[in-house]
Formats: C-alpha cells, structure tokens, sequence
C-alpha cells in the first residue's frame, strides 16, 4: 500500500480514511444505530414497525431534499411546516367542491409553488434576509390554512386520493417511493446539472458565483419555488395519510427538517452538503425517534434527547474542522 | 497574569522555529523549517507561492497548530493553541486581510476584547484617551472616533499596528503590509517597522517586493516549496540577481519576458464612461492584440473603473462598444455573454469559490454552454476540460478534485485564468494579477498574459506594481482621484513620467478620499 503510493505520489489519489471517514460517517452512524435498535429493541424489526418507520422518513425526507438546495446556497426556509399544513386544506377543500383529485393537488401543489416563488423573489431580487422574509410566510400560510378551513379539519372522501399515502406497489407505501425517487431526482440534480452546481457556488461564495457570471438571483427563485412545490407535495402526501387536511399540523416542522440536513453533514453557511448528508440525518432522526416510542419514552423526554443529538452532531462537525 | 509573566519574559529575547511542520490533506506546507530572528532587526521571509510563508506566520499567530517542531521566544517554548495565546505571549501577525471592525469605531477597534469599564458599562473617555495614546507618534491624524471603515487601507493598518503595541507585542510579523498601499503609505509604514526595530522588537517582514526587503531588512530567510533554503545575514553583499535565484532555484533575466506584437482593430471603446467611484467621464480604447496597462496610486478608481467595465456596477453615462457593436452592461453575465471577462483583486472574497474543488472552479462559467439542454452536465467535458487548463496553465494540484482553498495564490489565480480560457474571450480585464504572488508564478502568468495577447485578446490590466505596468504593457493610461490623466507608450513611459501623473497636483495624498 504505502509503496504503491510512493511509486505514484500524483497519479493516484491516496486513499484516505479520513476523508472517507468524512463522508460516509454519519450513514455510517445511522446503519449503526438501526442495527442497534433492530438487535437490543424487540418488535423494531416487524414488518409493521417497519412500515411505521418507514412513513415517518418520508414527510421530512421529502421536504429535506429540496430544504438541502436552501442550505447548500446559504440560506434557509421555514415557511416548509406551513406550507405542508396549508397545501392539504387547500387539496382537501378543492376536492370537497370540484370533486376532483386532479384539480385538488394541482391547486395545492401551485399554492406551495407560489409561496416558493414569493420567498425567492422577495430574497433574491429584494435581498431581504432569508430568516424573516421566511419566518413572515410562515406566519401567513399558517393564518391562510387556518382562514381556508375555518379553523377545522376538513375531511376527504375521494378514495382516488387516498392512493398518495396509503397505496403501496410491490408491498411498499407509495409514500416511501416518492420519498425515495426524490432522494435518487434530488441527488442527482445536485451533482449533474449546472441549477445544482451553481446551487453550491452560490452557497459557497455569492460575489464569486455572481462574477463567474452564474444567475444567482434565478437560481435562487428556483431554489426556493422548487422547494414550495415539493413542501407541498409532502403536504399532499401527509393530507392523504391521514384522510384529511388539517391546518394545525407541521408546527415546528421547518426545523426537524433543518435539524435532520444539520445532523447528516449539511453546513449551514452554505457551499457544503449532499444528499447522502440529508438521509443519513432523516434516517437518524427517524430511527431514534421510533425507538424511544417503542420503549415508551415520555414525549416530553423525546425533546430532551432530540435536542442534545442534534447538538452533539453539531459539536462533533466544529471539532472535525479544527 | 499569565500574559504579564510571559510578556516580561519576552523582551529583548530572539524568535527560534525549530523543525516546525505542518501538512495539509494532500499537502505539505512546511517541513522542518528552523531559523532564528533576533531582536532589533527586521527579518524578510521571502520564497515563492506556496513556499510556506503565510503558513508559519498563522503557526506564529496561533491560527495553525504544527504537526512538528516548536515555536520559541528567548528560552521558552511556545505551544500556541489558539490567537489569544500567542497574543498573550507578546506577537502580533499583521495580515494581508486586516482583522478589524470597519463598523466600528478607531478606537473601540484598539481596544476590541478589553474595554476600559467598569462593571461591564466602557469608560468612553478614557477610552477615547488610551486610542489617543495608542496612535501617537504612528498616525497622529486619524481621529479615535471616526468609524474604521472610513480610513484608508493604509491608515487601517497603521491602527493594526497600533493595536498589536498596545498589548505590548515583542514580536510582529507582516505579511505583505504593502501590496494594497499607496508610495507615501509605504514609505510612512517602512519608518514605522525601521522604529520598532530600533526599539527592539523582532519584526518579520513577508514580502514579495524586491526593493523594500533591501531597503528595510537586516536579514533574509528563504524558502521554497515549504522547505528553509537559506538565511542570509549580511545584506551589504547579498545581490538583488542572488536573492532572486535563491527564490527561483534557477536565473531569470527578465520575468516580463515583453515581445513586441500586431495590434489590430479597436477591440473595445470606452466613451464618456460615468459611474460610482470616477470623477470625471473616462473615454479610452484598447486595441486586438493589445496590452493596455492601467496605472494609478490607491483610490485612483482603477479597480472602479474595472467594475464597471466587467457589468458588476451600473455606469451612470457612457456607452462602450465592443468590435464596432454597442455593449450594454446590466450584470457581470452581459459582459461575459459579450466575451468581456475580469479576473478580480481579491481573488478569495470575488474570485474563488473555497469549498469546492479546482474543476468546479474552472468549469464553472463555461458549462453551461458545454451541458445537455444547457443544464445536464457532461462528465466527459468537465473532466477533460479542468484536467487541459490545469496542464495548459501548469496549475500546482495534486488532481483536478483538490478544494481549491488548498492551492497557493498563484495556482488559485492561474486556475480563474483557466476558467476564463474556458470560454470565448475578446476582452481579458485583470485587476492586480500578481498581487500577492511569488515570482515564479509571476512569471508563469506574464507568459499566460502575452500568449492571450498574442492570440489576438485585448487585455487590460490593473496594476499598483510600477515596475510590472511598464514591463507588460504596449501602452499605460494614468488614473487619479477617479479622472484619467494622462497616456504612456510603452517606448515613453519611466516610473518618474507616469508617478508624476499618478500623484494629486495639489495636495497630498494618503488620505481616504
């Protein structure tokens, strides 16, 4: 090995640990947590529990993919909970009047692309900070949702729309399939097509990316409108899992999202993170989270415990940069 | 306390590095460098770009922790782990970047960390008392409470320095202190280090500037490629030509290397251009083929003038035209569209992207045209592509996937270059090309300028450098206080001609304008 190295010192990249270490550490730390679970937790490997698992994954999993582009160009959204909550009012109470799934989703998945694309334009071309232009949508879409359905849950009784989060193909949930295709898309899009790259430049050093003569202010409208489609996608998803749209849910959702693409390796000052980063950091999240219900820890403690993993992750990335 | 200790410890005593190293991924910076400065002499760290200059003054500044080797001050050893210990045992790193507050005040930037106060509530008049003291005798003019961000770089500096003699600083090091000022700057900052010399202090002095190491320093450490070469002691004998291949490992005549070239058609026309930072309307041309050089001190609007023409700011009148064509400038993307690329001063703040690896960077604005649908990247084309501008450029990486934060100034600079060959060129703006870099990678990117220039590219080229303006170009336009004042062929130009146009007919400069 070391003389192989030596014959070539430039030809060859030298195989590192470290780097590799760095790279795969986290799924590395999320196989071994499920492995731990599956061995020391009793049920966690049924097939039911799997499932549960599984569906859990998906809303956060769907919603990191796209709060990852966020990240990686400095910025951040949390209008994501809102926009959940609000894209399932909107699918159900369309539904309920027109009767049409199709029209349904599309005008959910357009009020998600339209939140989207007003926290793109208001950072990108009016360059208001991305905390508050997004903390103010929040705020709206949530008053919307709770405005569209007068406070209540509205109830859905079109079974063709149940398919989005109760199907399965081949014995897996249709939710866990979007959430995997969005994984495969998403990663994909980051590494091979310039909207991705430039994503990263952007994050990486603005004036650079500006000057290199990359369209940050259109970039980043697509960053955030693609980002307000897929939010309420997984609204959608969430909607028809639980039959119904409702407007109080997704609260604090925003930042389990950000919590899980923080925990997996994604730098929150922009220009690093992958999409191995994101599912290492939802796999974690999920995983100890069904394993603290099926050992019946108090919710209370759940918080607790959440918290200081997060943190932990955030500490142990400060001391690898030293 | 602890600080008291070792500050008393240090006076008068001499810093030793032994057998310090320090490697990177990939790299190794330094490796078993020893030598020792002595107090009361201003001691010149020279060598090439990544020689390992920057990198043992952040050893010194508690910024990098060695992987080998110790820092000692008289008859202690240091073991720095961070800045505030290495400020407590009495040394001052004066980096190129300054690390100040430009929102706040002179004097709260001196005393940033230790405030007079008491229970917490800042003393302002004493405050503003202790900033006086700090300044006197180095920059009597400047005002405690003038807001940092108003001075001048050189001004900036000067209360950097003030700021690293307050906390009673043994042992200062600069790192390329002048490559951002003004001449009458330079010569007030050389009587600054040629007092602390008298005092005692041992100074290091990182420059790439030939004539101010002979004029200031009393002894010469060279290193090449993160090794120590030698140390000359004896300034009277040493030769500008024997420092020089000592630096280099070899002899060179002349860096410049100017071969006379055709000039063709006016490539581009400035007329009456107006805008942030000129005073006056500027109207000029540069030719195809040819070298225009643009000279003037600090503040003169040349890097202004740069950004306009490069679309990053909006000209407020004028109009440019490009091979005949009218070239409308709404963003940086309208210029490069039109073929107008700028390789910008600060490479780390506008030029690179640190992250992301030397490939990103040099495709980065040509792939677009190289990609499926203009989105889909082709593997093939990036690959192929960084690999033939790392070669053609001679780009120092291990491979083309190397975060470019790892490379030297140079290589960084000579891999913006590259991403600019990348794409279809007319007009090459360069502002500051070399600042910052050795001589050998001068030298490289001299040759990299004439070939462009020889291919037919009008370039332009932004320099504080006199010597480099008169050495690379056809013709040199002066800049000062935002007007063009004058124009020098090549044949006519001399460094007193064009310093006579760069200086304010009436009053002095040195001031922030």
């Amino acid at each position: 090995m070391t003389t192989q190295d030596d014959a070539l010192p430039m030809a060859r990249k030298p195989l590192d640990l470290r780097s590799l270490l760095d790279n795969w550490a986290m799924l590395l730390a999320a196989v071994g947590i499920f492995v731990l679970c599956a061995l020391l937790i009793d049920n966690f490997l049924s097939p039911l529990n799997m499932r549960g698992l599984g569906l859990a994954i998906s809303t956060t999993g769907i919603a990191a993919c796209t709060m990852l582009y966020c990240l990686a160009s400095g910025h951040f959204d949390l209008s994501v909970g809102s926009v959940i909550a609000c894209a399932g009012v909107v699918a159900a109470i369309v539904m309920r009047d027109t009767d049409s799934v199709l029209l349904g989703v599309g005008a959910a998945l357009l009020m998600g692309l339209i939140v989207g694309l007003i926290n793109g334009i208001v950072i990108a071309k009016l360059r208001v900070n991305a905390l508050i232009t997004t903390l103010a949508t929040m705020q709206i879409v949530r008053g919307l949702a709770y405005i569209f359905s007068d406070g209540k849950a509205v109830g859905v009784s079109q079974d063709q729309f149940f398919i989005f989060g109760n199907g399965q193909l081949l014995g897996v949930p249709v939710p866990i399939l979007i959430t995997l295709v969005c994984f495969l898309f998403f990663g994909w899009l980051l590494n091979y097509t310039t909207y991705g790259r430039n994503t990263m430049a952007i994050g990486g050093n603005p004036e650079a990316a500006l000057l290199a003569g990359v369209n940050v202010d259109r970039t980043k409208i697509i960053i955030f409108a693609v980002h307000g489609l897929i939010g309420a996608l997984a609204g959608v998803i969430l909607a028809s899992r639980m039959t119904s749209g409702q407007p109080m849910i997704g609260q604090g959702f925003e930042l389990t999202v950000i919590s899980a693409c923080v925990l997996g390796g994604v730098s929150l000052s922009g220009g690093v993170g992958m999409i191995r980063h994101v599912i290492a950091g939802v796999l974690i999240l999920a995983i100890i989270e069904n394993a603290m219900n099926l050992k019946n820890i108090d919710t209370f403690y759940q918080y607790v415990i959440r918290g200081s993993i997060l943190l932990m992750a955030v500490v142990i990335d400060r001391m690898k940069q030293r | 306390m602890h600080a008291q200790l070792n500050k008393r410890d240090t006076a008068g005593a001499s810093l030793c590095f032994s057998g310090i190293g320090k490697t990177f991924p990939g790299v190794k910076a330094l490796d078993d460098i020893s030598f020792t400065a002595h107090p009361g002499q201003v001691h010149a760290l020279m060598g090439e770009n990544g020689a390992g200059k920057s990198t043992l003054l952040k050893i010194l500044g508690g910024a990098y922790i060695p992987n080998s080797g110790t820092v000692g001050i008289g008859e202690r050893t240091m073991a720095f782990k961070c800045a505030a210990d290495s400020i407590a045992s009495g040394v001052a790193v004066i980096h190129q970047e300054l690390h100040l507050v430009p929102e706040m005040t002179v004097a709260e930037n001196l005393f940033l960390g230790h405030f007079p106060a008491r229970f917490g509530v800042v003393n302002r008049r004493l405050l503003r008392q202790q900033a006086l003291a700090c300044l006197k005798g180095l920059a009597d003019e400047i005002d405690p409470q003038e807001k940092l961000g108003r001075l001048s770089l050189g001004q900036r500096q000067l209360v950097e320095i003030a700021k690293a003699l307050s906390r009673g600083a043994h042992v200062i090091a600069f790192d390329e202190p002048t490559s951002s000022l003004s001449a009458r700057e330079i010569d007030r900052l050389m009587a600054i280090i040629g007092r602390l010399r008298d005092e005692g202090k041992v100074v290091l002095y990182v420059s790439h500037r030939m004539e101010e190491v002979f004029r200031i320093c009393d002894a010469v450490t060279v290193f090449k490629d993160g090794r120590y070469v030698r140390t000359f002691e004896d300034m009277g004998t040493l030769t500008h030509d024997q420092l020089v291949t000592c630096m280099v490992g070899r002899d060179i005549e002349d860096i410049y290397d100017y071969r006379p070239r055709e000039h063709g058609a006016v490539a581009l026309k400035v007329d009456g251009l107006l805008g942030p930072g000129l005073r006056e309307p500027i109207s000029f041309q540069v030719h195809k083929g040819e070298i225009l050089g643009l000279f003037g001190l600090v503040g003169a609007g040349r890097t202004e003038l740069l950004r306009l023409l490069s679309g990053l700011e909006r000209s407020s009148a004028g109009h440019l035209e490009l091979y005949g064509q009218k070239l409308l400038l709404r963003s940086p993307r309208n210029a490069i569209a039109g073929g107008v690329l700028l390789c910008p001063e600060d490479r780390k703040k506008e030029g690179i992207i640190a992250l992301s690896s030397v490939a990103e960077n040099i495709n980065i604005s040509a792939r677009g045209a190289h990609s499926g649908f203009g989105w889909l990247l082709r593997d093939n084309w990036e690959k192929s592509n960084a690999d033939k501008q790392i070669k053609a450029l001679k780009v120092k990486t291990p491979n083309a996937d190397q975060k470019i934060m790892y490379l030297s100034g140079g290589n960084q600079q000579k891999a913006i270059l590259g991403r600019w060959l990348s794409m279809p060129m007319k007009v090459l703006l360069l502002d500051e090309p070399t600042r910052g870099i050795d001589i050998g990678a001068k030298a490289e990117i001299y040759q990299i300028i004439h070939n462009l220039a020889a291919s037919g590219i009008a370039v332009i080229v932004v320099s504080s450098d006199l010597m480099e303006v008169m050495g690379i170009s056809d013709r040199i336009l002066v800049l000062c206080e935002g007007a063009l004042r004058g124009e020098q062929r090549r044949e006519h130009a001399t460094e007193s001609n064009l310093l006579q146009l760069a200086l304010p007919r009436q009053r002095a400069d040195g001031q922030a304008n």
